[in-house]
């Protein structure tokens, strides 16, 4: 499918509902994103936004409205959100990383066994990656030898192994020390650079500003405002968004 | 308060392990050929000397006993080989291992192909029938108690179901009525002339015994493993099996194995129950040779040999899992 811009489309969400037994925490969801974009997803806790990127890769199943991924449409098809999955990485706030594997085990895992890629075809790509986010000299440590920083960026480079066509992140910086949060958020400018489709829950606003191509901001289950980041930061229609903004501004500002 | 404990404590072991030495060493008789030889007044090992042999395989042919041995001697080639040669434990390794060693035991013991003599498995007994009925019995149950285990997580209403009620009926039956039901109750309903063997019978209501306890040692294993980790095998596409196998059993088991180390453990004390349905396990040869007519009366050497065999191989176990324990938990 072509947007009217050329791109192609690689997300379109239409009417998305969802609920958490009476907690209504997707409302309407409309969202289209083409290939190439890096979009920002912010709002207050609880209001949705994890559980909007995991509808995406099926971590969560949305119960109104039709997502359709690379072409692919989700439903009850196992197949569907296989053939999904092997497109759409994600990185979680959390990490999880496989503790029981190195860090290379961790990155040809899934190219071994979901495509079935040689050993030694893996491994390349796995050590590659891993050089990309700057890890490489770690590649035979185990999880728990890492800081939490490398850990996410090891997070990611499993990711790429699987060469996705879109990255969704889970704010990744979120359980991260300050001095952490530098390195992370340079390997995901580096990846937005080398035009990587990604959408990315996350509270960092500088990283918002400089990366995005547009940012929504999501309160009670509803993408209340959608914008480039110059009018969203400058003039944002909705007050909820401002009252969010100054909010988080001056947190930032703090620091 | 201490003190007093102590010292209480230092009284009993000097009341108790005086005599105890006396007996068991110092006024021991250790060898001879009957019981004319027991003369010390001590403990007379000579009737454990004198039918140790049986003690050991039971009723096997003398002349065929090499191939219970030449079984022994692999398994402890194999655990020296994975104890030195530090081979990664991994599922295909360890299950191709494990087929290939049965399948060898299984031919060696029985026979019957390759121009070895076939023994009936009524002739099985002591303490090779002990440890081959605990082997069996746990590498048997632990694979079906994961696939339980597995099922009673599953999504699958029907399944869970299933798996529920396996588990809760296998474990709220004493091990001892399951032995019996095999031995006594299942011929009443198998049709005429189909008679299968006894060992066999046992060895099917252990196992299924056994493998409801495993699901249930499995299972807080499977709950110990964090959400995340099924969330980034499920976001990297590895369908079900594969983050089963791959992602979640494997930290899991490792989690359990003070668990299943000690169902083993149990197992194999409890493998002394197949007396009451006649096979004659290690426990059984030891009473039946104590009430021969030649050896009335040596009840006591009897049972401190048989308890320390059994003593033997648990401790040993045990110390076993804790090194692998240790070898498992780097990384960590
Ligand atoms: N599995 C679940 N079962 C029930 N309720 C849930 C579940 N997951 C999330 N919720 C609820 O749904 C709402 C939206 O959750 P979601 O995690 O999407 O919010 P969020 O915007 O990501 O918040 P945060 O910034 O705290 O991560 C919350 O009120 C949350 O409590
Ligand atoms: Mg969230």
């Amino acid at each position: 499918m072509e947007d009217r811009i050329g791109k192609k489309v690689v997300i379109d969400m239409r009417g998305i509902n969802k609920w958490f037994g009476s907690l209504h925490v997707l409302n309407d969801i409309n969202l289209l994103v083409r290939a190439g974009e890096r979009i920002v997803i912010c709002g207050p806790s609880g209001s949705g936004k994890s559980t909007l990127i995991r509808c995406i890769n099926r971590l969560e199943e949305h119960q109104q409205g039709r997502i359709i991924v690379d072409g692919t449409e989700l439903s009850d098809d196992l197949k569907n959100i296989e053939q999904v999955r092997r497109e759409v990485g994600m990185v979680f706030q959390q990490f999880n990383l496989f503790p029981h594997l190195t860090v290379l085990e961790n990155c040809v895992l899934a190219p071994l066994w979901v495509r079935k890629l040689s050993r030694k075809d893996a491994e390349e790509t796995a050590m590659q990656y891993l050089e990309r986010v700057h890890i490489s000299e770690q590649a035979k440590k185990y999880p728990a030898q890492l800081s939490g920083g490398q850990q996410q960026r090891v997070a990611i480079a499993r990711s790429l192994c699987m060469h996705p066509k879109i990255m969704l992140f889970d704010e990744p910086t979120s359980a991260l020390d300050p001095e952490m949060i530098k390195e992370v958020l340079d390997v995901m400018i580096e990846l937005a650079e080398d035009g990587m489709t990604m959408l990315c829950v996350t509270h960092e606003m500088g990283f918002a500003r400089k990366v995005a191509d547009r940012i929504m901001f999501m309160d009670g289950g509803r993408i209340i405002e959608e914008s480039n980041p110059r009018d969203f930061f400058e003039n944002p229609r909705s007050e909820r968004t401002k009252m969010f903004l100054s909010r988080i501004l001056s947190s930032e500002k703090l620091c | 308060m201490s003190t007093v404990l102590t010292l209480l404590a230092v009284y009993f072991l000097y009341l108790v392990v005086p005599p105890l030495v006396k007996w068991a060493f110092i006024d021991a008789d250790w060898t001879g050929t009957s019981r004319q030889d027991c003369t010390g007044g001590g403990a007379c090992w000579v009737f454990i000397t004198v039918r140790f042999n049986q003690f050991i395989y039971g009723f096997y042919p003398a002349g065929q006993q090499w191939r219970v041995n030449l079984a022994v001697i692999l398994l402890a080639v194999m655990l020296v080989t994975l104890y030195f040669k530090r081979v990664s434990l991994k599922f295909q390794v360890v299950t191709v291992i494990a087929l290939t060693y049965s399948l060898i035991v299984y031919i060696l013991l029985v026979g019957g192909v390759l121009g070895l003599v076939p023994v009936d498995t009524s002739l099985w007994g002591g303490l090779m029938l002990t440890l081959i009925i605990a082997g069996t019995g746990i590498a048997v149950s632990l694979p079906i108690g994961i696939l339980l285990a597995l099922g009673r997580r599953s999504e699958m209403p029907v399944v869970r179901a299933l798996c529920v009620a396996f588990i809760e009926i296998w474990r709220g039956v004493p091990l001892i009525t399951v032995l019996f039901m095999g031995s006594v109750m299942l011929p009443l309903f198998l049709p005429e002339g189909m008679n299968f063997n006894k060992l066999l019978r046992a060895l099917i209501g252990i196992v299924l015994f056994q493998s409801a306890y495993m699901a249930e040692v499995v299972r807080g294993g499977l709950q110990g493993i964090p959400r995340g980790q099924y969330e980034a095998a499920d976001a990297l596409g590895l369908g079900y099996w594969k983050s089963m196998r791959l992602i979640v059993l494997p930290q899991a088991l490792k989690l359990v194995i003070p668990g299943i180390v000690n169902t083993f453990i149990a197992l194999l004390k409890d493998t002394s129950l197949v007396l009451i349905i006649g096979l004659l396990d290690l426990l059984a040869i030891v009473q039946a040779a104590f009430t021969d007519p030649d050896w009335l009366g040596y009840a006591v050497e009897g049972y401190v040999f048989a308890g320390f065999v059994f003593w033997l191989f648990c401790f040993s176990i045990s110390q076993y899992s804790r090194y692998l324990e240790r070898r498992l938990s780097v990384g960590r």
